[in-house]
């Protein structure tokens, strides 16, 4: 068996990458229940990959059937609504980790200096993930699907010039239709899943190379040569790692120690998702909206219509805006200032911990401010919420240009050389 | 001709007006256990409801399963087209001509439940009243300006609009009190309270028939992670005890 | 699980000390067979939905044929869960001739399982004027020609009528029996089926024992 496994080694170096990137990998030990939200998003992407390929064993991409399909799925099927269920609860628990996973990094400064590519590959995963979710939504060819898939393409008729024709286009035909459809289908499936994994995949390389953060900000790794024998870690760390810089004593395996962190959160978190998905996967029309249980008729729009949950902090920056052309680069805008975050913020120092008292308020109100565009974009309009969603915007973009300003010149507190006991 | 035009166009402002009532919705009492009541309320929609409306994802021999009918009683009772039990619900009327008396086909009724929820399907069919400007003599609280007739009617009887006085700043207000029936129906008010419980009871059965199935299995889903919690916490504690 | 971990404090292992004590040991099995457990029964939905759906199976239910109509020597084919499935009726001269060529079948006296109890006899059928089978040749699923009138002869010397397979040429008498030096090992399937009255026979299920 040794022999085999050595056979195999000596062609693919598969113990080596298990030892480097998970085994022996060193983690700050100090990773508190924030750092689990990268294990959880994982297990929900396999999750909606293997229900994915599942569901389309039976669904057909077809105006005419796609909505009948999903039906067949969940009644005909034997446990067909389990997996159906799995997918659609998995869609919005996939935006409850990454929303989670996100603020970590904004709240412990995982975007800064070494980790500013780490954070824009983590903003194209969720970019991606836009659009795959966006797609996936239109598959069932409800109401919802239909009229949301109406609105969101017709965001780029605001481009001036080739807006109508880029429309038509990307429709296939001069309305939403089976064309669409399908092609958002094959999106779906294949294409964007794909560049997901892709992202992932160099998420995780960018991760492992310049090493976790923490919630003190505090490096682990130092200077070859700067630690004496009883400061290092005395666990098994692996020679890319240890070759290159003293690893301290702050830091444990990945596995099992921070493995088994992340699956008494995995459990917590499954608790959750089954009751959901067994008692509630409506989720009150939260994650599968009312609407969307009768079929796409092109000729009825419903009455209130609104993106799905992880889309409304967005759609309510567009709505915020009186101008179509305005409104549309607002809401581009609101995405791209989480991208040129690592730029934005002109700190030095990582974690809230040590940083100001304005920086934690600013945090603080920036993501009450997120949740309330959320609440704003997701239900009926009345008028107070039409300059509501205006103020709640400015505040919006306010928080990068506060941060861009006071990071130059912060009053922080000493940052710890090593993590505190 | 232009009568069909004009009862098209009707049925049509009716629709893009669904449900922006404001009207307070009652409570159905939704028990997806009494099988007596599903069982009423499968025979109430296959007689009053399934002529024009169709069940088109929901088989007879599944209702017939999950009602704890049998297959012969079930055939003879409830099933009026199809000749197997295997069938699809579907409805007696062709969509065209549907399309051609009520200007729109009438809607599939399997899912309703989810789309509408039981409080207003409750609330909707206990809210008819008599209106002579209406197409067809009746209009709704809760559906105002409905394309559809008042089905049940035989078993509610002709549904009166009733109003009281009341005093509104020192005046004397008539106000909307309720629906009565003339009293020439099948049912007294009670009964008939009941049988439309039962219908939307059956309705939310066909939205989501396998929702006892679920909530069944999810009970021991959540008791099993619960299990599984325990251990993994265990032994992450038992591994992290030598950090800390 | 007290004296365990009672056992543990004694030996609480250093990050370089020894990594096997009881209760870690006992609490990695129990964790691994609970999870094991978990990742079995998530599985579960996923294989069954792989079964034929409700849709399948009501496409799959017991067929009705009225064979009144059927005149002596002739085959009709219904279709019974997508397959073939043909009802011949064979004359008095057929079923005598089933006897006179046993020596060249494979499993004359239909050893294998490839009937209902019913048919393990000379005729395979329960009614013997009237042969049930599923239509498909147990070689490689081909679906086999009527020969009647003596075309067969011309397949089998001294056998009038039988069933030749188009494919790789096997060869089956009037009961559906296999003849030997042929592709096909075994004889064709009669699928399970009852008679409601002289002229109606179900196909799919067979009579309850009352």
């Amino acid at each position: 068996m040794n022999s085999f496994l050595a056979w195999i080694e000596a062609r693919i170096p598969m113990m080596r990458v298990a030892n480097m990137h998970a085994i022996q990998y060193p983690a700050p030990r100090n990773m508190n229940f924030w750092y689990v939200f990268g294990f959880l998003a994982t297990i929900v992407l396999v999750n909606q990959i293997i229900t994915g390929i599942w569901l389309t064993m039976n669904f057909v991409p077809t105006a005419e059937g796609a909505f009948a399909s999903v039906e067949y799925i969940m009644r005909e099927i034997d446990y067909g609504w389990i997996i159906r269920y799995m997918h659609s609860t998995g869609a919005s628990a996939f935006f409850i980790v990454v929303y989670m996973h996100m603020f970590r990094g904004m709240i412990y400064g995982s975007y800064q200096k070494p980790r500013e590519l780490l954070w824009v590959f983590g903003m194209f995963i969720y970019l991606a993930l836009m659009a795959e979710a966006f797609m996936g939504y239109v598959l069932p060819w409800g109401q919802m699907s239909y009229w949301g898939a109406q609105v969101i393409v017709s965001l780029f008729s605001a481009i001036p010039v080739i807006g109508p024709d880029l429309v038509i286009w990307l429709q296939g035909d001069y309305v939403i239709s089976g064309a669409t459809l399908n092609r958002f289908f094959a999106l779906h499936v294949i294409a964007l899943p794909l560049v997901i994994v892709i992202l992932v995949f160099l998420h995780i390389i960018a991760l492992h190379e310049v090493g976790s953060n923490n919630p003190d900000g505090v490096a682990i790794k130092h200077k070859k040569g700067s630690l004496s024998e009883t400061e290092k870690t005395p666990y098994k760390i692996h020679e890319y790692y240890t070759d290159k810089y003293d690893i301290a004593d702050d830091v444990v395996p990945f596995f099992p120690h921070i493995v088994l962190k992340d699956l008494v959160a995995f459990c917590i978190f499954l608790l959750g998702f089954c009751y959901v998905m067994f008692f509630a996967p409506e989720m009150g029309g939260k994650f599968l909206e009312h609407p969307n249980f009768e079929i796409a008729n092109p000729l009825k729009t419903p009455e209130h219509i609104f993106p799905v949950w992880y889309f409304t902090p967005f759609y309510a920056i567009l709505k915020a805006v009186p101008d179509k052309l305005f409104g549309v680069l607002a809401m581009f805008g609101a995405i791209a200032a989480l991208f040129a975050m690592p730029w934005i913020d002109r700190g030095t120092v990582k974690s809230w911990r040590y940083r100001c008292g304005l920086h934690k308020v600013n945090l603080l109100v920036f993501a009450a401010v997120f949740v309330f565009l959320g609440y704003l974009g997701g239900t009926p309009q009345e008028p107070w919420k039409i300059i509501a969603s205006q103020i709640a915007t400015i505040m919006y973009f306010g928080f990068f240009v506060a941060l861009f300003l006071y990071s130059r010149n912060e009053n922080t507190k000493p940052v710890p050389a090593r993590i505190p006991r | 001709m232009r009568k069909l035009i004009l009862l098209a166009a009707m049925c049509f402002s009716s629709i893009t007006l669904a449900a922006s009532g404001n009207f307070p919705l009652d409570e159905a009492p939704i028990d997806l256990s009494d099988k007596a009541s599903l069982q009423r309320g499968a025979q109430t929609f296959m007689n009053y409801c399934a002529g024009c409306h169709s069940m088109q994802y929901q088989r007879y021999s599944r209702t017939f399963d999950d009602l704890k009918i049998p297959e012969e009683l079930g055939q003879e009772y409830l099933q009026f087209t199809g000749d197997k039990p295997t069938d699809y619900m579907k409805r007696a009327m062709p969509a065209e001509s549907a399309g051609t008396w009520f200007g729109a086909a009438p809607p599939d009724l399997t899912l309703v439940a989810r789309v509408r929820g039981a409080d207003w399907l409750y609330t909707y069919l206990r809210t008819f009243y008599v209106d002579e400007n209406r197409p067809f003599g009746v209009n709704n609280k809760v559906f105002p300006e409905v394309g559809m007739p008042h089905a049940l009617q035989p078993l509610q009887g002709t549904p009166l609009e009733t109003y009281e006085e009341v005093m509104i700043d020192g005046e004397m207000v008539k106000q909307y009190s309720g629906i009565r029936s003339a009293g020439d129906g099948a049912l007294s008010a009670d009964e008939y309270d009941q049988a439309v419980a039962d219908l939307v009871n059956f309705l939310e059965y066909t939205g989501e028939p396998f929702r006892p199935q679920s909530e069944s299995i999810g009970k021991w889903v959540l008791v099993f992670i619960i299990v599984l919690f325990v251990f993994v916490f265990l032994l992450k504690k038992e591994y992290w005890r030598e950090v800390h | 699980m007290s004296d365990v971990s009672v056992d543990a404090k004694t030996s609480a292992p250093g990050p370089n000390g020894p990594k096997d004590n009881t209760r870690r040991r006992f609490l990695t099995v129990a964790t691994s067979v609970v999870g094991g457990v978990g990742v079995a029964g998530a599985a579960i939905p996923f294989i069954a939905s792989w079964n034929p759906s409700a849709k399948a199976k009501a496409a799959g239910a017991d067929v009705e044929v009225d064979i009144s109509a059927i005149e002596p020597g002739q085959l009709i084919r219904v279709m019974w869960r997508s397959k073939p499935v043909w009802i011949v009726r064979r004359t008095e001269q057929t079923l005598a001739e089933l006897g006179q060529h046993e020596d060249k079948l494979k499993d004359p006296g239909s050893e294998a399982e490839q009937q209902p109890a019913f048919a393990q006899n000379q005729y395979r059928s329960l009614n013997k004027e009237y042969l049930i089978l599923v239509g498909i040749c147990t070689h490689l699923g081909c679906s086999p020609q009527y020969l009647k009138n003596g075309a067969f002869n011309e397949i089998v010397q001294g056998v009038p009528n039988g069933f030749f397979c188009p494919c790789h040429g096997s060869k089956f008498d009037m009961a559906g029996r296999v003849f030997e030096s042929v592709p096909a090992p075994l004889n064709l399937v009669v699928p399970p089926y009852q008679f409601v009255n002289d002229t109606t026979v179900i196909i799919g299920s067979v009579a309850q024992e009352a």
